[in-house]
């Protein structure tokens, strides 16, 4: 049987995973699938903690942190779109207006 | 044992494709893959709940919300000639490919990496298999959802309330032109 540990080196792998595409990719659409990565990854190990302890407290957290991933990616999705308008473009380099 | 090697590494090499493809459609559809190992991994935790819940939230409507809007924009694939030329035109200046950031965020992201497996390695003998029993029943988060939890829940239908009304205005598109100097009033 896998035990915490497992879950948890698993869940450090997918957190790093999506803190590398935040960091390397340079297209707005991915870089918030990458913060969907990580928020997956906290979740798994919130489901494993609440396991381990026995409680349900886990998986009740799990589903705050996904109503607070469709909000963000609600309002994330909208900046896209009305940046696109704008700009007409998706990559972060050209939305630096205030940049010093 | 096998059916957690099965489901992390699909999950892992998902994720991975995902920061990798150079097509955001490809990436949202293999996001999608990587969720469904992540489902089979709370089944196995005995959290069906969760398991389910990842599913119809997660891959049916949040990456259907993505898909949609990487397939409304079609926006030119990142780091070709066609996207620098998009940029240069908005910015200004002579955009080119800049390699130091992202090699430092790979190295930065590596070393965390190893630091945390190293940290949760030593941990190791501390951290036994699942010994108390699971509590997965619906009933049982029902009940501790709202009794406990009863206020965040109801700050959680704020958040969405909000998100729903943020999401509408910053989508909307202008209707009236903004002559120059008036401001309009009635904008929200």
């Amino acid at each position: 049987m896998p035990s915490l540990t497992d879950y948890l080196v698993l869940s450090a792998i997918l957190f790093a995973i999506g803190t590398a595409g935040v960091f390397v990719r340079r297209n707005l659409i991915t870089i918030l699938l990458s913060i969907e990565i990580m928020l997956n990854a906290v979740n798994l190990s919130f489901v494993a903690f609440g396991r381990a302890f026995g409680t349900v407290d886990g998986q009740i957290i799990v589903f705050f942190v996904m109503t607070v991933a469709a909000a963000e990616a609600a309002v994330g999705l909208a900046i896209v779109i009305a940046l696109f308008r704008h700009r007409e473009s998706l990559n972060p380099e050209a939305f630096t207006t205030l940049r010093g | 044992m096998v059916a957690f090697y099965c489901f992390a590494s699909i999950a892992v090499v998902a994720s991975l494709l995902v920061v990798a493809q150079r097509n955001p459609v490809y990436s949202v559809l293999l996001l999608i893959a990587s969720f469904g190992a992540l489902s089979g991994l709370y089944v196995l935790l005995e959290a069906p709940f969760a398991a389910v819940t990842q599913i119809i939230v997660y891959a049916g409507a949040i990456m259907v919300l993505f898909l949609f809007v990487v397939m409304l924009l079609n926006a030119p694939h990142e780091d070709t000639e066609e996207d620098l030329d998009r940029v240069r035109r908005v910015s200004g200046a002579a955009t080119r490919l800049q390699r130091g950031p992202l090699w430092f965020g790979a190295l930065l992201t590596a070393a965390f990496t190893v630091e945390l497996v190293w940290a949760l390695g030593r941990e190791a003998t501390l951290v036994s298999a699942f010994t108390r029993p699971a509590v997965s029943s619906v009933a049982a988060i029902g009940a501790v959802l709202f009794t406990e939890f009863a206020f965040a829940f109801e700050v959680t239908s704020v958040l969405i309330l909000v998100a729903i009304v943020g999401a509408v205005v910053l989508a909307r598109r202008e209707t009236r032109e903004r002559s120059p100097g008036v401001r309009p009033t009635g904008k929200v």
